[in-house]
């Protein structure tokens, strides 16, 4: 484990007025790998990622972003960067086909700004089957028409298609059913299999452990400390996202937690 | 001109399966279509043959070349407007101010032909300043919606009353004001003789064969599936039928003889307004800001902008139906822009099927919508029906348009679940 994570974050700390959401936060992430992030409702763990995704900025702190100092001040910054979020709410265009979605505001045109469709649907097409998306029909029906986990696979495809090498997910898995959890859940092991990084936000233990490598726990803005998949268990985590003391030693994360990776 | 258009296709029509089963294929189609709530153009298109047929049975000059030629004028001004219309709802906003800002554009046409005044100039320029200001009237509206977050409904009532109290103010001394300028009376009672009707049928039919040989080489270049042949050349055959019949329709007409430039304008507006909706990154942003704007925001589309543009072609399109409206009576007076105008305009678009709530629909529903209106309206009149009648039908085919469109929204939720 020497290579240098994709992402690192050092000290984040942030602030709404008075309510400090983040205090001294660290956080990695390595190409090939998927990364949890975990933590009660309040934990900061979206703050977090939107001060990765340029939503918000840091009060303080550095972000790492391979091996070099980047400062993202807006979500331009960040999709420059090769960083793409998926959010909750999946922002797909329910009136626009699976192909017009994964194409929205980089569509490939020419001088004339006249939409080249073939290509974007050709393109479309290929992105779908490397993933393995096999379930949707047709790449010209609109989303409206789609399963949920058809859905998020689009948008998570969305996500991959510009060459990205960090993929956030946000809660990929609420508000589905058994059977797409895990054609999601498949999706997000093949990115990391395809050699991105994968931070998976999620309240579902069950999800993260079909899926993470290591586990970040936060707990109220804090770090409580970083667990291997293999090396943990269920009831470990849970008390560390419930009652976990939160650590800061030397700016590495959960080098006090037993358990945790050095 | 339509021999050379089949001639065009015939290398899909090779296709297995789809010649085969042609009735069972349409059957087919038009089911699925259904199912998933995009009824088409089929109906309105029917709906419309139904009525021309009706009132050729009911009123002895209704098809007559005069008549159409009257129908077409008639319905331009309509027609221009409801093509802005139809990007505000894609936006799922609406614009109420249009039919005064048409007024604001025929006034200002009317003011810069005005000769003796110390500011006339030749016609061509004056309608192109008026396009010019009205735009800007719709840019400062957008902006209001835009950048402040004003309901659209608001701003744009504001406008009505604003531009409306504009035309009040300017025209209460005169009265009202001629129009004399040959140029700006020609978008409403130029008449092609009869070479040149066939030649503009012609590039019509040429010029959309092109684009459909265009998309389907395109297609075949990217290995992409080509969508159903024999529907691609219905849909050619319809067209070139469309065109070339209501020239021979309009050639047969007496005095004023020939094709109307008024319908030409539409169906040129018509043109270029679909492919920027559907051929362009811009008509994609609007559809995308109208189906969410939220998801078009994060995906990097500047949405103040596309909605300050939406706004613009709005108030534009106002001026040039205005211009048309104005050029119809050669003057322009105290009570331009009132009337159902306003409402017509948006009926229009609802009744060809564009969604109130945004990212649903096309430029065209606007053109057919446009025509149904005009249609019935001439139809009950031929007929010898009063106008309060007219306003009653054209209510209860607007409802019934939407009533449709509804139960086919709500059976596509159904059908993707």
């Amino acid at each position: 484990m020497n290579e240098t994570p994709l992402l690192q974050l050092r000290n984040i700390t942030k602030s709404f007025g008075s309510v400090q959401a983040l205090s001294d936060v660290d956080f990695e992430v390595r190409t090939g790998e998927v990364m949890a992030l975990v933590g009660d409702n309040g934990a900061g763990k979206s703050t977090l990622v939107k001060c990765v995704a340029g939503t918000h900025s840091a009060d303080s702190g550095e972000i790492l972003f391979e091996g070099e100092e980047v400062h993202i001040h807006g979500p331009k910054d960040a999709a420059n960067l090769g960083i793409e979020v998926v959010y909750q709410d999946l922002a797909l265009c329910d009136n626009l086909d699976v192909v017009q979605n994964m194409y929205l505001g980089r569509e490939t045109h020419d001088w004339l700004q006249r939409l080249k469709e073939p290509i974007m649907e050709q393109k479309t097409a290929e992105t779908l089957k490397s993933l393995a998306v096999t379930t949707i029909n047709s790449v010209r029906q609109p989303v409206a028409t789609l399963s949920g986990g058809q859905r998020q696979s689009v948008a998570v495809a969305k996500a991959v298609q510009w060459n990205s090498k960090l993929v956030i997910l946000d809660e990929p898995t609420a508000a589905l059913g058994v059977a797409q959890t895990e054609q999601v859940l498949a999706l997000v092991r093949r990115l990391a299999e395809q050699g991105l990084a994968v931070v998976i936000i999620s309240h579902n233990l069950h999800d993260v452990f079909e899926t993470a490598t290591r586990i970040t726990v936060l707990r109220l803005g804090r770090n409580v400390g970083v667990y291997e998949r293999a090396r943990t268990t269920q009831e470990e985590v849970v008390h560390a996202i419930t009652a976990g003391v939160p650590t800061k030693v030397s700016g590495i994360p959960g080098t006090a937690h037993t358990g945790a990776t050095a | 001109m339509s021999a050379s258009g089949l001639d065009v296709v015939t290398p899909d029509q090779g296709a297995p399966d789809e010649e085969l089963h042609g009735l069972a294929a349409v059957y087919r189609r038009a089911l699925i279509n259904v199912k998933s709530g995009n009824l088409g153009v089929l109906p309105i298109v029917l709906g419309l043959v139904f009525i021309v047929v009706f009132f050729s049975f009911k009123a002895t000059n209704f098809f007559t070349g005069n008549n159409f030629d009257n129908i077409i004028v008639q319905m331009a001004g309509d027609a221009m407007l409801a093509f802005g219309v139809v990007f505000v709802l894609l936006l799922g906003e609406i614009d109420l101010s249009i039919s005064y800002v048409a007024g604001i554009g025929a006034l200002v046409v009317a003011e810069l032909q005005l000769p003796g005044s110390g500011h006339q100039i030749n016609g061509l320029l004056a309608m192109v300043a008026a396009v010019v200001v009205c735009a800007l009237i719709g840019a400062a509206q957008g902006s209001i919606v835009a950048f402040v977050g004003v309901p659209s409904f608001v701003v744009t009532l504001a406008g009505f009353m604003i531009w409306q109290g504009v035309i009040l103010q300017k025209l209460e001394q005169p009265g009202s004001i001629i129009i004399q300028d040959r140029w700006i009376n020609y978008t409403a009672s130029y008449y092609f003789s009869n070479i040149a009707g066939w030649l503009i049928a012609g590039i019509i039919t040429a010029v959309y064969a092109l684009t459909v040989l265009g998309g389907v080489l395109g297609k075949r270049r990217a290995g992409v599936a080509i969508g159903r042949p024999w529907l691609v050349a219905a849909k050619l055959v319809g067209i070139a039928g469309a065109a070339f019949g209501t020239v021979a329709i309009s050639n047969h007409a007496q005095v004023p003889h020939g094709l109307p430039l008024a319908g030409v304008l539409v169906v040129f507006f018509l043109v270029v307004l679909t492919f920027l909706a559907k051929r362009t990154t811009f008509g994609r942003h609007v559809y995308a800001v109208g189906g969410n704007a939220e998801a078009a925001r994060r995906a990097g589309i500047n949405v103040p902008r596309i909605r300050i543009l939406v706004f613009m072609i709005s108030s534009a399109m106002a001026a040039v139906g205005g211009i048309i409206l104005a050029a119809n009576v050669n003057s322009v007076d105290l009570n331009f822009g009132g009337g159902t105008l306003l409402l017509n305009a948006i009926a229009a678009a609802v009744i060809g099927g564009v969604s109130l709530f945004g990212g649903r629909g096309e430029v065209r529903a606007a053109f057919l919508g446009a025509l149904v209106i005009a249609t019935v309206s001439n139809g009950l009149n031929t007929a010898g029906y009063a106008t309060g009648i007219i306003y009653m039908v054209t209510g209860v085919i607007l409802l019934f348009a939407v009533t449709l469109d509804t139960i086919a929204r709500r059976l596509q939720v159904r059908s993707g679940r």
